[in-house]
């Protein structure tokens, strides 16, 4: 890669103080460290990683307003997590989680058990008990 | 309280990290030679290690492997340790904060408050340099090779971000630090010609399919037939998990080349060999090829443009093409560091 090849293509690191180093090669012939504000095909295989999340997120949405899912379900999707990385997370039981994402259970949980998953996913248990409009 | 050491951004968060704590003891090594020395390229493509459902494909050697490699080399003492215990992981870093020592730390980047969220994935590997404590606010100073200034992180974060859950290595708060430098250190040429050895003997002999440039070789039958196999969509996952190793922040495949190729630019200055020039030449070309395939990738996963569009055989005609460069590039760097070491 040549210094003037270094990619610009600034998107999500924009008002951030994140930025990339890359080694190129100056006319010289001579290998320089050159700052880089990002790569498009970086950013749209990161876009294609999330909006899978976010298909996903929707999904679950519609089936959280249904009945069907409980919230849990949906937060668990959005913050990437699984049951698993949940279980580690909170040191409950793995059973005890995927009984938690039915509507049925979720709806008896108490406060104290609430406050365990809000304080691991980082929100509020206000907002672990609903999931966003849009 | 805080240690004197400059900021210095670097092209890979644990090449940053160490040439930190090294330049702390006045070994000046720049970031390539640090890279170098240690054998940092690699190649290999796990498909039984899943990250979030994908196989693992890696161009680097594995996180941690990179210190023990450059400070036994050296000949530097120097300490890991991970915790079960968060609170005794604080205070032992503060113990030698107190002490006057830099530590770094292997951190989730979850959590991480400075990152982008874009950026925020389960992935345990990121590696920052701590270097004081503000005893009123308990705030750490924190030196990050991707960010552009020195930053500071509070308490509670730290430790959040030290005990990141899950991923694909366990954290337990991770942290090294140097303990002592030898007065001397050993003779340049020879240390360069071992590590050159030790890459190209990795990259070209090491009898597995999966690791080195036969894992290219390896990966790329493996994706002609990921269309087939899992469905558009699932492959073009794949795709984008490839491109997302290959440029994940800070650097990627095609980066780690490039400063491959840095390395043995100096590796000529350093040690006299000439023949390094052309070999550095040719890594370049072989990271200009890498740019190429993650570029091509993109274009297909973009839904906007059709006119340009790659077939998933395309794309595996291009890892063997740069599999096959690797291999012989690295089966004639091995002759020549061999036939110096003598």
């Amino acid at each position: 890669m040549k210094v003037k090849d270094v990619p610009q293509d600034l998107k999500y690191y924009k008002d951030t103080i994140v930025r990339d180093v890359n080694y190129a090669v100056d006319e010289n012939g001579e290998y320089k460290a050159v700052l880089s504000s990002g790569w498009d095909p970086k950013t749209e295989a990161l876009d294609m990683a999330w909006d899978e999340i976010k298909e996903k997120c929707k999904e679950i949405a519609e089936r959280v307003k249904k009945g069907e899912s409980s919230p849990l379900e949906y937060h668990l999707a959005r913050h990437i997590m699984s049951v698993k990385l949940m279980a580690k997370y909170t040191g409950l039981r793995r059973h005890t989680i995927r009984k938690h994402l039915k509507t049925k259970y979720f709806d008896q949980l108490d406060d104290e058990t609430l406050a365990i998953y809000a304080k691991a996913l980082r929100i509020s248990v206000e907002e672990l008990k609903r999931v966003p409009e849009s | 309280m805080e240690l004197k050491l400059d900021h210095k951004q670097a092209a890979h968060c644990e090449n940053g990290t160490v040439s930190a704590l090294l330049r702390y003891y006045g070994i000046n090594l720049s970031e390539p030679m640090v890279f170098g020395l240690a054998s940092g390229l690699f190649f290999t493509h796990l498909p039984f290690i899943k990250l979030s459902g994908m196989s693992l494909t890696s161009f680097r050697t594995f996180p941690g492997v990179f210190f023990s490699r450059i400070t036994k080399l050296l000949g530097i003492k120097r300490k890991t340790k991970r915790f079960f215990n968060q609170e005794k992981a604080m205070s032992k870093l503060d113990e030698l904060l107190s002490k006057g020592i830099p530590v770094g730390c292997v951190v989730g980047m979850y959590y991480l408050p400075y990152v982008p969220v874009e950026y925020r994935f389960h992935f345990n590997g990121h590696n920052i340099c701590i270097i004081g404590k503000d005893e009123k606010t308990g705030e750490y100073s924190v030196l990050d090779s991707n960010i552009t200034q020195k930053v500071t992180i509070s308490y509670k974060d730290l430790q959040t971000v030290r005990f990141a859950k899950g991923g694909t290595y366990p954290l337990m708060g991770q942290m090294y630090w140097i303990e002592s430098v030898p007065k001397e250190l050993p003779d340049m040429r020879t240390l360069i010609l071992k590590s050159i050895r030790k890459t190209s003997k990795l990259m070209a002999f090491t009898p597995i399919h999966m690791v080195g440039a036969k894992g290219i070789l390896y990966l790329s039958r493996r994706i002609r037939k990921w269309e087939k196999k899992m469905g558009r969509r699932r492959a073009l996952l794949n795709l984008a998990q490839i491109v997302r190793m290959l440029e994940e922040i800070g650097t990627g495949g095609a980066g780690f080349r490039f400063i491959y190729g840095a390395f043995l630019q100096e590796a000529v200055q350093k040690t006299g060999i000439e023949e390094f020039n052309a070999f550095s030449q040719r890594m370049t070309e072989i990271g200009d090829m890498w740019r190429d395939f993650a570029y091509k990738i993109s274009r297909m996963f973009k839904k906007r443009s059709t006119e340009e569009n790659y077939t998933f055989d395309q794309l595996g005609d291009m890892l063997q093409a740069i599999g096959e460069k690797e291999l012989t590039f690295f089966k004639d760097l091995y002759t020549v560091s061999k036939q110096y070491l003598r």
